[in-house]
């Protein structure tokens, strides 16, 4: 498309004078506003056309991945005719024994263990460094922490787990005396994958408090501390909740780093120092052995759609928590 | 006689300038502040006038690059210096914005936040305090039944007189305000100027604003400041009728700013 012939051809063929016309003189506010200029239109819709085809791609890629996971995963309970409570409470996992047993409530267990103590670990570390990067030294921060966090995503899972495998599940092993494949290297592993969510989340929300409030308190005579701690953690309070189930929602879903330091035992642990399985870790690990349409495959898809679920109920979370930091300002 | 004077006047700046980096935006005020009045700072935009106010309880040191220098007494006591705490000194010198900024907290908590951090637990007392403040900013018969509602579902300036009570809870003897009004409509701006000068009786109050109808109407001294300078001080009555400095009977009479 060149321009220049469509500026050439705007004057005489895209001029829509109407009634206009008729008039012996035509003003230049009203040929301005009369006039309409085709190719613009023609863009427009062009944009809206793909922006449609984009936006119900994507639709239905999740409706049909959902549809998927579903219909293999519900295939256990409603053809292979395990039952919902003994599947979600069960304590015994054995798949290939007569008869076959398909309890994954340890696997659920030890993925919301490991989700809670990364949370848990990793919630106080994020918020505390965003609060250094913001509120204490934003030079420093900016220049040196940010980009250094950055780079915390950017290495892959694998190298995540493969540390924790070499220097953390022997530092357990030695510590205390166990096996070191662990809830609490899982936990470990977790938490420094999921804190440069929560730290830069957490940042966005404290730099979006006004700094109003900020000089509000302190012309009250409160402490830079106590001005820190009670209005800009409080007013951005719904923004660190939301990193944190972000953090969270990003925990549940990992597989590779924690099935390389949790152990993967189906036996229920006594603390957090004894080896567990996750969901994530429970499929990635049993999935090849299986033929599909066998029950053990479905009963994995069953744990697949249990983490869809799960992930489903994040995004509520979020999308809730969304809703309520909107009605409060 | 030496007394008297000293008594009268609350605070009084000497060779007070402000530079921003290299910028000079204040230049050698000398100042006497009168206790239990209402002193007006006019000038066009960028003249210093809030530059100055905010020297008075050393809000200029939260801006990076930017200095004060010169002596600021508080009933003789030197403040502008780091052996002066700064709590202490905010406390005693309190501070309403342009902006109405409530804490994004309960009426109640707005109130209560600065009374807690100076060390009052007691509840009873809170309750006691919060009822004052807002008496005294003539909020409470407003907000007496939803104190622990959102403060920001108040209105701009019922926002504004709720700040007013949570800067007097503190139990200032000055109060900075700097264009409390400029954001509020004239019935709300009618209720704020009668406050002012029903609260100065029990404090000293200094105003900076652009509205020069609002200076004659409440303040007793004005201040009258021209590209970081102090051009004229005096008496509002006098210096709005028989001004001593052109340049000060030009904005007056609208000839510019």
């Amino acid at each position: 498309m060149s321009h220049q012939g469509t500026e050439g051809t705007l004057l005489t063929n895209n001029v829509q004078t109407n009634n206009i016309e008729n008039a012996t003189a035509v003003t230049a506010i009203q040929q301005k506003l009369t006039t309409r200029n085709r190719n613009i239109y023609r863009e427009n819709l062009f944009g809206r056309i793909v922006a449609l085809i984009c936006a119900a791609l994507l639709i239905l890629l999740v409706l049909s991945i959902t549809y998927f996971i579903a219909s293999k995963g519900l295939s256990t309970f409603f053809v292979d005719g395990v039952s919902i409570k003994e599947f979600l409470t069960g304590l015994k996992w054995d798949p290939e024994d007569e008869p076959a047993q398909f309890g994954v409530f340890p696997f659920i267990l030890g993925s919301f263990l490991v989700t809670l103590l990364a949370a848990v670990i990793a919630a106080p570390l994020g918020i505390g460094a965003a609060i250094f990067m913001t509120e204490i030294s934003p030079g420093f921060g900016k220049r040196v922490l940010k980009p250094v966090i950055e780079l915390l995503v950017g290495i892959p899972s694998v190298v995540y787990g493969y540390v924790g495998l070499t220097l953390l599940v022997p530092f357990i092993r030695e510590q205390f005396e166990v096996l070191g494949f662990s809830v609490l290297a899982g936990g470990c592993v977790l938490a420094l994958m999921i804190l440069p969510t929560i730290t830069s989340v957490t940042t966005d929300a404290i730099e979006a408090v006004p700094q109003d409030l900020r000089n509000a308190s302190l012309a009250l005579g409160a402490t830079r501390w106590q001005t820190i701690w009670n209005v800009v953690l409080h007013s951005a309070l719904p923004g660190c909740l939301t990193a944190v189930v972000l953090g969270m929602a990003r925990a549940f879903g990992e597989a590779l780093a924690v099935q390389m330091v949790i152990g993967n035992t189906t036996k229920l642990p006594e603390s957090i120092l004894d080896p567990i399985s996750t969901l994530t870790s429970g499929i990635t690990l049993n999935m090849g052995n299986t033929i599909a349409g066998t029950p053990y495959n479905n009963a994995l898809w069953s744990m697949a759609l249990i983490l869809l679920l799960m992930s489903f109920a994040f995004i509520m979370i979020l999308r809730i928590m969304g809703r309520k930091k909107l009605s409060n300002r | 006689m030496l007394v008297n004077e000293a008594q009268q006047t609350v605070i009084k700046t000497t060779d007070l300038s402000v530079y921003y980096g290299e910028k000079q935006a204040l230049k050698q005020i000398h100042m006497d502040i009168e206790r239990n009045s209402v002193t007006a700072f006019i000038g066009p935009s960028g003249c210093g006038k809030s530059t100055f106010l905010r020297s008075l309880n050393r809000m200029n040191e939260l801006i990076p690059n930017c200095r004060v220098e010169g002596s600021i007494q508080i009933d003789g006591i030197e403040v502008n210096t780091d052996s002066v705490p700064i709590e202490g000194l905010r406390k005693t010198v309190g501070m309403v914005f342009q902006r109405a900024n409530p804490f994004f907290k309960s009426i109640y908590e707005n109130i209560a936040f600065a009374p807690r951090f100076h060390g009052m637990k007691n509840k009873g007392d809170l309750d006691h305090l919060v009822e004052q403040s807002l008496r005294k900013a003539a909020l409470w018969d407003e907000v007496k039944d939803r104190l622990h509602d959102s403060a920001l579902a108040l209105s701009g300036g019922q926002q504004q007189r709720l700040c007013i009570a949570r800067t007097i809870a503190t139990d200032p003897a000055v109060l900075l305000l700097d264009e409390p009004a400029s954001a509020l409509d004239p019935i709300s701006t009618l209720k704020i100027e009668e406050l002012i000068v029903e609260l100065k009786d029990e404090y000293t109050i200094v105003i900076v604003t652009h509205n020069l109808h609002q200076a004659a109407r409440i303040s007793n001294q004005t201040a009258f400041f021209l590209m970081g300078e102090l051009v004229e001080m005096g008496n509002t009555s006098n210096l709005f009728t028989s001004p001593q400095d052109k340049r000060t009977e030009d904005y007056i009479s609208g000839k510019f700013g």
